[in-house]
């Protein structure tokens, strides 16, 4: 179906265009100005070219930072998808009981941010905490303030914890779609429940999963409140992911130049592999 | 193949049915016979893909019973009872070949490849699927993903019945016309036992050897197009079956026949006989456009009728003339005169049938 | 108000939707577009309405040009093959809403609703919202819709596909007893011949975007200009036979010759294709004439009161459609008859050549 093109309609955008433009383009024209200048102060600037990307390219911090950001956002995806597709397929489909379920399921995308920290920052304690007191008694030593593997994993259950409901809620739209004739069929043709979800669920799901994996992807790659809340980055620089780093850079240290630089550099990492997965994704389809 | 018998059957929806009304199927005695071709035909809402599911096993019945070669079968699945089903949209799994997509309810039960390879072929000789064999499931048309979902249940040995509903709805008129043609070779040739349900007359009569008419839950009658055609015993298998439907017009009883409006039509004696016994019944006549007699002559017993409408479908043209206030309908071959005011008809004795409460009223020999 | 099409093209992404389109629809009249999926008709109708603007040509209504106007503007209703109404209004609240959006008085809104409403026989489900209803009433309402507010252009797009044959029937007929009485141009669209042929009124023939044929409905049925006219109108599809006519006789497949008869002694010599309905080739002679062909019984399609035979030999195929129940074996041998009175001539081009006379 084409629909009619009326470029009167270009008048009805302009309002939000000017919006976007002030709230986002213009402060990342910003954001590029100063990425080439040298800045102490707002009225001492030098224009230094493309040194500062040359000096962030070659920053060891920054290095570390995107590899425990890759691998943080890697493991995110290989358990929250796999998870979420579980979940939605277990979840039941009428009655009053799938409405409790999506209730539930919805609980955990609704609390703040920072107040997600600072659950788990408290559950996983071992004095107040439920978590930390139960590892503590079983014997099982934790403390994910001082050791590395703990706050990775307590880092990983949280995020895990917090995003999975919205990768289940879109699979669950997902497969309430599917027609039940095909699932009919496949029990007449004596289907494995394997086969099933091989030959139709997961196809039906593509286009809900494309989604999904993009949102969890810019997401969790972005992802700055929840970490600094439980752990602050610790212990050392073990949970420092990338945007923790320019934040102290930007912030903390007000090297604004730096700083622009690597914001710069962030938004293209994740605009490439975005771009990178959809199409991947989307080519299979075109086959 | 199996015979499948139907055994005091009936099913609810809701778990504690109060009465009639609240019953999709009504109880029900029918047997369908092996290696047959059935059809169930009824409008929206009477039961027939209520019914469908409960034969092959996709819905278990709420009372009564449903045996395979006398087999009680009530609780088995489909797959256990070797049904084979095609829906009304084509059911394929889109990201398989079309080959796979034959080979897949072999490929489940084991079957070894060889095996699964010289059936596929078969199949898709007899359905005109050659050329599509590598392509994938996704890009083909709507009448061919149909005649894979067909496919799909023609590739097993040991399939007892293949059930159809309504499946010819998404195809276009003029590739419903080939599979239909299809459908019925493939019966010839394979001799499967086959049930259609569709609310299409003619696709139910060009299909099956005997036709199951269902009306609010039951069947009303069950019997060869032609009976169904010629004789049909519920006023409601007279107006659903052939278009346009019987003529109905409801009459009184009077001296050896009925009458409507001022007119009198004399009864043979083997019905008029009967006509007191029924006096506190509702009377219908019914007889068929196609067995309206219209002339520009009186004739023997001829009734004036006033013209009202005339539709020239191509090879024949439908008539609708005021009778006595009744609105009825003849069918005139393709070039016949059409009367132009007003014309005698009559309704030859052979074809008139008496209803009373709806119910065809026999001739006792 | 009158309603034409000049030349109108429309261009999708490359592909030519609606090819070189020119009707003219008069007021009062009803009009069928017929053609398989995917011919144009869903396209031509968007372009009629002013829901979509032709890539070249122009619409006329009235013989103002509103090619540019948009379908606000135009006094138009669409009644769908889904059926669309509000779910969340009443059936009463449903058909009233163009009025509203009209700024009808409520007096008004009253009476026509109430007046459509038992035209189409749904004065007693009102109160109801759609989803409580049977399709065939769910659609009534939609129509209702349509209807009420009179519009000039009333267009239907396949209104009838998912409902029951029966039901189908008598929409059909409730419809064109709607339109007898109406100035507005009624537009509707089907891919079955049959249904054309039921509704009446004038048909246009729809093929890959082309307009093939446009006329009155049995004009059209009874004298297709060309090959595909022939082919696209009728059901059985009709049946074909290249043939060549010579001095004195007709051949076909160079095996079955009959002598040149008066009909058709004014054609000239040359390749033609003969073409013969189903519902004309007899199991007994009707005329002296008729050619006789033998062949064997490939299947036979048996409703309660007529026949379809598939007929084959080593040339040809052919489909009968016989009044009766006629019951043969697959194989057996059979001899059918064509009536060469009855045949129609197309010419190498596809054109018309000879259509046989009819009386009446």
């Amino acid at each position: 179906m084409t629909k009619t093109h009326d470029n009167r309609a270009w008048w009805l955008v302009l309002p939000v265009f000017l919006l976007v433009a002030f709230s986002a383009i213009l402060p990342m024209m910003t954001v590029v100005n100063y990425s080439v200048q040298d800045i102490f102060d707002s009225s001492t600037r030098f224009f230094v070219g493309a040194d500062w990307y040359r000096q962030i390219l070659n920053d060891p911090r920054l290095h570390d930072s995107l590899l425990r950001q890759f691998i943080f956002s890697g493991c995110v995806l290989l358990i929250e998808i796999p998870l979420g597709i579980a979940v939605a397929l277990a979840m039941p489909t009428r009655g009053r009981w799938a409405s409790a379920c999506l209730i539930v399921m919805a609980i955990p995308l609704l609390i703040p941010w920072n107040v997600v920290g600072t659950i788990w920052q408290i559950f996983g304690r071992a004095d107040i905490g439920l978590l930390g007191y139960s590892l503590r008694e079983l014997g099982i030593s934790y403390n994910y303030a001082s050791n590395t593997r703990d706050a990775w994993l307590t880092v990983l259950v949280m995020d895990v914890w917090h995003w999975t409901s919205l990768v289940a809620l879109l699979c669950y739209s997902g497969l309430r779609a599917i027609p039940d004739a095909y699932y009919q069929a496949a029990r007449i043709d004596r289907a494995s429940a394997w086969a099933v979800f091989r030959y139709i669920q997961l196809p039906k799901l593509k286009s809900v999963l494309l989604i999904a994996v993009m949102l969890r992807f810019m997401d969790s790659f972005m992802i700055y409140t929840e970490p600094f809340v439980l752990t602050g980055g610790g212990p050392g620089n073990a949970t420092t992911f990338l945007s923790q780093t320019l934040t102290k850079m930007a912030v903390g240290q007000f090297d604004l130049g730096p700083a622009a630089a690597f914001s710069l550099i962030y938004f293209l990492i994740i605009l490439l592999v975005s771009w990178l997965f959809y199409t991947a994704m989307t080519h299979s389809d075109q086959k | 193949m199996a015979e499948i018998r139907l055994q005091n059957l009936a099913h609810s929806y809701s778990s504690q049915p109060q009465g009639a009304t609240d019953y999709a199927i009504r109880e029900m005695d029918h047997v369908w016979e092996q290696g047959g071709a059935y059809a169930l035909l009824g409008p929206s809402g009477c039961g027939k893909s209520t019914l469908l599911n409960i034969i092959s096993g996709l819905l278990s019945p709420s009372e009564g019973d449903v045996l395979f070669d006398t087999r009680k079968v009530n609780t088995l699945s489909p797959e256990q009872r070797n049904i084979a089903q095609v829906f009304q949209f084509p059911v394929v799994y889109d990201t398989m070949t079309v080959f796979d997509n034959l080979a897949f309810p072999l490929r489940n039960q084991g079957v070894a490849e060889s095996r699964v390879a010289s059936k596929v072929h078969e199949i898709a000789e007899v359905l005109d699927l050659h050329p599509l064999l590598k392509r994938k499931a996704h890009n083909l048309t709507a009448d061919e993903k149909q005649k894979v979902s067909m496919g799909r249940g023609l590739v097993r040995d040991d399939v007892s019945a293949i059930l159809f509903d309504e499946p010819l709805t998404v195809i276009d008129p003029h590739l419903k016309w080939k599979l239909r043609r299809k459908l019925k070779q493939i019966h010839e040739q394979f001799n499967i036992t086959m049930i259609y349900v569709t609310h299409d007359q003619l696709e139910a009569s060009t299909f099956a050897d005997k036709i199951a008419v269902m009306y609010g839950g039951q069947i009303v009658q069950f019997g060869t197009p032609r009976e169904l055609f010629e004789r049909p015993q519920h006023t409601f298998v007279g107006y659903f079956v052939g278009s346009p439907g019987m003529n109905l017009i409801e009459v009184q009883a009077r001296e050896g026949g009925v009458t409507f409006g001022d007119q009198h039509l004399p009864l043979p004696a083997a019905l008029a006989e009967q006509l007191p016994g029924l006096a506190a019944k509702r009377l219908h006549i019914g007889i068929r456009p196609e067995f309206v007699q219209v002339s520009d002559e009186p004739g023997v017993g001829g009734m004036l009728a006033e013209a009202v409408r005339v539709e020239d479908l191509g090879t024949y043209k439908i008539i609708t003339l005021r009778l006595q206030g009744h609105l009825i309908k003849a069918r005139l071959p393709e070039d016949q005169a059409v009367p132009k005011y007003e014309a005698w008809v009559g309704f030859p004795a052979q074809w008139l049938m008496l209803y009373a409460d709806d119910r065809l009223v026999e001739a006792q020999p | 108000m009158s309603l034409t099409l000049e030349h109108v093209t429309k261009t999708v992404d490359g592909q030519l939707h609606i090819d070189d389109a020119s009707l003219n629809f008069e007021p009062g009249s009803f009009n069928v577009l017929i053609g398989r999926t995917l011919s144009g008709k869903t396209s031509l109708m968007r372009l009629m309405a002013g829901l979509d603007k032709p890539t070249r040509g122009r619409v006329l209504m009235n013989g103002a040009d509103v090619t540019g106007v948009p379908v606000r503007k135009r006094n138009v209703s669409m009644v769908y093959q889904q059926f669309i109404n509000y779910p969340t209004l009443t059936v009463y609240e449903n058909i009233a809403s163009p009025l509203r959006q009209a700024g009808v008085g409520k007096a008004d809104i009253e009476r026509k609703v109430g007046e459509t409403a038992e035209m189409l026989h749904i004065e007693a489900f009102l109160q109801k919202h759609p989803l409580e209803l049977s399709g065939g009433q769910q659609q009534r309402t939609a129509m209702a819709r349509a209807l009420v507010k009179d519009a000039d252009l009333v267009l239907f797009d396949e209104p009838l596909v998912n409902l029951d044959y029966k039901l189908r029937e008598e929409l059909r007929q409730e419809m064109r007893e709607l339109f007898k009485t109406r100035r507005s141009i009624a537009v509707y669209a089907t891919t079955e011949p049959n249904e054309a042929l039921a509704l009446g009124g004038n048909a246009t023939i729809l093929h890959e975007g082309r307009v093939i044929q446009s006329g009155p409905t049995s004009a059209v049925y009874h004298r297709p200009s060309q090959v595909l006219s022939a082919e696209l109108f009728s059901e059985p599809p009709i049946n074909l036979l290249p043939g060549r006519i010579a001095a004195n006789e007709v051949s076909f497949q160079d095996c079955m010759h009959f002598p040149l008869n008066a009909d058709l002694s004014g054609l000239d010599k040359g390749e033609y294709r003969f073409g013969i309905r189903p519902s004309h080739i007899g199991l007994v002679p009707s005329n002296d004439d008729d050619l006789e062909v033998s062949g064997l019984v490939e299947l036979a399609e048996i409703s309660g009161s007529e026949t379809f035979l598939h007929v084959r030999n080593e040339h040809l195929s052919l489909v009968l459609h016989l009044q009766g129940v006629h019951d043969y074996h697959v194989d057996s041998p059979i001899r059918v008859y064509i009536p060469t009175h009855k045949l129609f001539v197309f010419d190498a081009s596809g054109r018309l050549a000879q259509a046989p006379a009819r009386r009446a």
